[in-house]
């Protein structure tokens, strides 16, 4: 493909939007998953639906690698560009079409960012409820390519809980749409199918969201407890006692001791784990739940316990949390957030095995979760300009992973599956199990033009992947030739 | 005899296969008017002994079970553990299986309130018609690993694999229900259901003759409190079943269910019963093309019909239009690449 050419073609579809420069390239070299760089042969910024349509039909008809990308927030590498590929930035479509408050929707673009949304309906007495940490950055485009989750989940699922219609571009060009303004449309449900796929089925350009009216009532209680034990057996007995908390979160002492020094949320830093419970509803509903979720806390053991029911007291509360992640950034030079689910009555030994592994990579390691839903984020903690630090904590980060499938959960909650964990789909799935997903591509786009080698990885990679890893004393393709 | 029928019903797949020879599955037979018309000459592929709970801890939410499990079992022990299928799906003749329900893909009255089927289903194992078991997701709430197939199995009707087990969420009980009745006309229901919303526990929301039905759902307080605030006249909570079962409309030829955006005009008059807040409306032989008044508004199924009701070429389920028909196509190559699961069931060339 001559280059040269076919930026003088984009340029008549997208005017000066479009990056070539080497320097400036380097700019979007990577995504929030910053130990992966690459730089892409091209960037385009299009700024309405007919320009991404004309610059994809371009792309197909070259035969030229697209990747889509919204804020470049996404922590698996969904985004890294393709060295031969066009990266199609969608930030400038990032208009609110419409809000319509008798049905609950909002029609948006895709570079909308997540809290957009709700600072838009927050007049309303409405809100969008999905909400990743990155919310302020992140893009509700990307938000659907990654089946984005938060810390409201267990109550209010994920991205694909909450989106109704969508509007996309095949890889050919061609603009359709799945779903619909009701609660559900004819034929299969490629709406819930397109939700995580990674940009591998098309280029989403609009999206139609459920809007939740805002909670009548809202309470924050924390509690610190001696032991990790301690606290998941309370977050049993809240489930079992048929509370479904709008976020239940636990945090370890590093984590806890992390987020203090950070920004003083008032949590107990000597604590062994932490726990915040949010219980959001109607009024006289909370009150009950809430007395009954004080004496589930005293009765396994809380060290103390802290509530909030005012907005800047939970604030307050969440902030230690919500700051965990860049708390953790500050003292270590670098951190690993990884991202896998568990059942939850196997929290114990899974953070035992993480602290073992911890020991035997010799990095440490501080441990968010989100308890509710069984979704783990151990972030470990490493610094890149040591010598084999960054080859540790991913080796480490791995073994992490497959702990997590040993356990019968999952190697990704909510941050997808991008390059960084395409060798670990290798023990989740089979080699069959793996052909179909191939399948399922190809079902929307034959020719492999969007974001190829991500999400599912080649069964060849997946033989080079056993060859040097042996799950459990057999390589995990034996039936395949290796010569 | 019942429990685990994998290798019982692979076996029956691969000969299916090999003789290219079509199969309709079957599990409790409860939704056999649902879809095209299986001809008798077909063999059928029943599920119904494949049966058991595989794994269910009340307090993980999940429930993970065999395809051939009736529906009925199944309720019975989340009940026990003041739990329940939070979609509430229809039973019908009272032998639904698991396998059906899922397949099927049909909420009940709760759906707007909790969420879809498919909102709860975790994962799934499938025989392909490959004949290939292969599983897809698991049984933990947030999984992004992998496409999300088992979704897309939800509501498929049985064209794209045997549904061989299914993990589903689930949810506590509430500790009150309560259904009211309160006197309404069709065109101001919707007003008073916005404005109950906000503080008052609901659960399910119809409107029939010029009564609004509405369910609450919660704690003893906030029921009690909602129940004396809005008046009206209490009625039996089992009004639901007859709504989700399609038990309100008598001897019909033909039934079609509208699905639109809850606001909208279109058939709301005309419908004999409105649920889901105003989105699900419910025409009872209509005697004009609902999908005419339609347009791009919505979409219209007729779920229950006289075979002699049916004229020659009718569509059944809305007609797709491209680029969409054509994912279905390739996306039914895939699964099902000598086209022998139900074939025809969804739609003609499906």
């Amino acid at each position: 493909m001559d280059k040269h050419a076919f930026i003088h073609r984009l340029r008549a579809i997208c005017g000066e939007n479009i990056i070539a420069d080497e320097p400036q390239l380097k700019v979007y070299e990577t995504d929030g998953l910053t130990a992966k760089r690459r730089a892409p042969w091209l960037v385009v910024l299009p700024s309405s639906v007919k320009e991404v349509q004309q610059v994809v039909k371009l792309c197909f008809d070259a035969e030229v690698p697209l990747v889509a990308r919204g804020a470049g927030t996404g922590l698996s590498g969904g985004a890294l560009p393709h060295a031969d590929g066009v990266l199609l930035i969608l930030a400038k479509l990032k208009r609110i079409l419409s809000v319509d408050t008798e049905n609950r929707l909002a029609t948006v673009e895709p570079g909308v960012t997540n809290l957009a949304i709700s600072e838009a309906v927050k007049d309303r007495g409405l809100y969008y409820a999905p909400d990743p940490s990155s919310q302020v950055a992140c893009s509700i485009g990307g938000n659907v390519a990654e089946n984005s989750g938060g810390v409201h989940c267990l109550k209010y699922g994920l991205t694909v809980h909450n989106v109704r219609r969508l509007k996309i571009i095949s890889p050919t060009g061609d603009l359709y749409e799945v779903g619909s303004h009701a609660f559900d449309s004819a034929g299969y449900d490629l709406l819930a199918l397109l939700h995580g796929s990674e940009g591998m089925f098309g280029i989403v350009v609009e999206i139609t969201v459920a809007l939740l009216p805002i909670p009548e009532s809202v309470s924050v209680v924390t509690a610190g407890f001696a032991a990790v034990e301690d606290a998941a057996s309370a977050v049993t007995d809240i489930i079992s006692a048929g509370i479904i908390p709008a976020g239940l979160e636990m945090m370890d002492k590093l984590a806890i001791e992390a987020a203090e020094a950070y920004v003083k949320a008032g949590y107990p830093t000597g604590a062994e784990a932490l726990l915040l419970c949010e219980l959001d509803g109607i009024e006289m509903e909370l009150e009950t739940q809430l007395r009954s979720l004080m004496d589930i806390l005293k009765e396994n053991g809380a060290t103390s316990i802290d509530s909030a029911t005012v907005p800047e007291e939970r604030e307050r509360l969440w902030r230690g949390r919500k700051a965990a992640f860049p708390a953790i950034g500050r003292i270590a030079p670098d951190y690993y957030c990884m991202d896998g689910t568990i059942p939850r009555r196997h929290l114990s030994l899974v953070l035992n095995r993480i602290a073992a592994l911890s020991e035997e990579f010799s990095l440490p390691v501080a441990n968010v979760f989100h308890a509710g839903d069984g979704n783990l984020h151990p972030l470990i903690l490493y610094d890149a300009n040591e010598a084999d630090e960054l080859r540790r904590a991913e080796e480490f980060g791995a073994r992490i992973l497959e702990c997590c499938i040993e356990a019968g959960g999952t190697i990704t909650g909510e941050h997808g599956v991008g390059i960084e964990k395409i060798d670990q789909m290798c023990i989740q799935f089979s080699e069959t199990e793996l052909s179909l997903f191939h399948g399922v591509k190809a079902a929307f786009d034959e020719k492999s033009i969007l974001n190829p080698g991500k999400a599912v990885p080649s069964l060849h990679r997946c033989v080079e992947f056993g060859a040097q890893h042996v799950h459990q004393g057999k390589t995990k393709f034996p039936e395949l030739d290796l010569f | 005899m019942t429990g685990d029928f994998t290798q019982s019903l692979l076996e029956q797949v691969q000969e299916a296969i090999g003789y290219k020879s079509p199969l309709v599955i079957e599990g409790g037979g409860s939704k056999k008017f649902y879809g095209y018309p299986q001809p008798d000459v077909l063999k059928r592929l029943y599920t119904s002994d494949h049966q058991g709970v595989i794994d269910y801890s009340p307090d993980e939410l999940v429930i993970h079970v065999r395809a051939g499990t009736p529906l009925s079992e199944v309720r019975k022990l989340l009940a026990d553990s003041g739990q329940m299928l939070a979609f509430e799906p229809p039973d019908f003749a009272g032998n639904a299986t698991i396998g059906g329900v899922i397949a099927s893909g049909l909420s009940g009255a709760r759906r707007p309130f909790s969420g879809a089927l498919r909102d709860f289903v975790l994962g799934t194992t499938v025989i392909t018609g490959s004949a290939e078991v292969l599983t897809f997701g698991g049984q933990v709430m947030k999984n992004v690993a992998g496409y999300d197939v088992s979704r897309l199995i939800a509501g498929s009707l049985g064209t794209l694999g045997v549904i061989l087990d299914v993990s589903l969420k689930v949810l506590p009980l509430p500790e009150l229900e309560v259904t009211l009745t309160i006197p309404v006309s069709r065109g101001g229901f919707q007003v008073l259901l916005q404005s109950m919303r906000q503080s008052v526990p609901v659960s399910a929301a119809a409107h029939e003759g010029d009564h609004l039905r509405v369910r609450l759902s919660g704690s003893e307080i906030s029921v009690t409190a909602a129940v004396k605030e809005l008046g009206g006249e209490e009625i039996d909570n089992s009004y639901w079943d007859q709504v989700n079962n399609l038990e309100r409309f008598g001897e019909i030829e033909q039934l079609w269910r509208i699905s639109v955006v809850p606001g909208s005009d279109i058939l709301l008059e005309e419908a004999a019963l409105v649920d889901w807040g105003g989105s699900l409306r419910w025409l009872v032989q209509p005697g004009f093309s609902p999908r005419e008044r339609l347009k791009k508004n919505g979409h219209a199924t007729l779920m229950k019909y006289k075979a002699a009701s049916l004229a020659p070429g009718l569509d059944i389920f809305q007609p797709l239009v491209e680029p969409v028909a054509g994912i279905h196509q390739r996306l039914k190559k895939q699964f099902d690449p000598a086209g022998i699961f139900n074939p025809g069931r969804m739609y003609r060339d499906l």
